[in-house]
């Protein structure tokens, strides 16, 4: 089944620097929120997001129910073009989601 | 008289809601287990808790970590914030929001070769100072930036 959680990745090298962007489509529900009966929504946001380059990490991030919703990041590595990398991402309701890309 | 029940209802609601919060987290945070720490600095309420909870001490203010971030921003749900750290060996970089109802927002472990810049977009409830603090050996580094929210675009 495709995922309703859509991932999409961008990466990008300049002399020797890859840059990777990320924008994944996520409630990022922080649990403290209400409906309209007054009842609490649950908390539901991506608490870990791991990024590699050629199966080696590059960049961990964990997160809370502070990261907007619909969480982009950006960041850079040393890399080189043909690299592979990817993102996955989890949960704390035990969703997944990842993606990949090579470096031109 | 309806304004007195109406305030004593929702005390109590919110009163239970919190308690059930935290029960329902809980085990939830057991299973993931995905923080070394023993307490979970992302439920932490305060500042100061979540340091503590993320084992985080003595850090040292610098002006070498770069905060990017609107001075005023229009809407608090989605406030860009960058994080640029200028030391060299910057192992970590943990993003806290002072005022927000949980201030530890985020955590961007580097891995090798990567320089430590991170951009992410957070939820502010307030005007409040975004505080970014890198960790280079054992040693923490931090940098301040206030952002001004104004909800309703009222100027604030």
């Amino acid at each position: 089944m495709a995922s309703k959680y859509k991932t999409r990745l961008k990466v990008k090298e300049k002399k020797g620097i890859v840059n990777v962007k990320a924008l994944i489509s996520h409630p990022m529900l922080t649990g403290l929120t209400k409906d309209k009966n007054g009842d609490k929504i649950p908390a539901h946001y991506i608490n870990e997001v791991v990024v590699t380059a050629n199966d080696k990490v590059v960049m961990t991030a964990n997160w809370g129910g502070a990261v907007s919703k619909d969480p982009y990041i950006s960041f850079d590595y040393a890399g080189a073009s043909g690299d592979a990398v990817k993102l996955s991402w989890t949960d704390n309701q035990g969703n997944k989601g990842d993606a990949e890309k090579k470096v031109k | 008289m309806k304004r007195r029940t109406f305030l004593k209802n929702t005390l109590v609601a919110s009163a239970t809601g919190t308690a059930l919060g935290t029960a329902l987290v809980a085990p939830g945070v057991a299973v993931a287990d995905s923080h070394a720490e023993k307490a979970d600095p992302f439920q932490a309420s305060s500042f100061d808790d979540a340091l503590k909870a993320a084992g985080i001490s003595g850090v040292e203010e610098s002006d070498k970590i770069a905060i990017t971030a609107p001075e005023i921003a229009e809407n608090g749900a989605v406030v860009p914030i960058g994080v640029a750290s200028d030391i060299e060996g910057t192992e970590e970089i943990t993003i806290l929001i002072a005022e927000n109802p949980t201030p530890y927002a985020a955590k961007f472990t580097m891995g090798e070769g990567s320089n430590a810049l991170v951009k992410c977009r957070f939820k502010m409830g307030k005007t409040s100072d975004v505080i970014g603090i890198a960790k280079v050996g054992d040693k923490y580094y931090s940098g301040k930036r206030s952002v001004k929210v104004t909800l309703g675009g009222c100027g604030g």
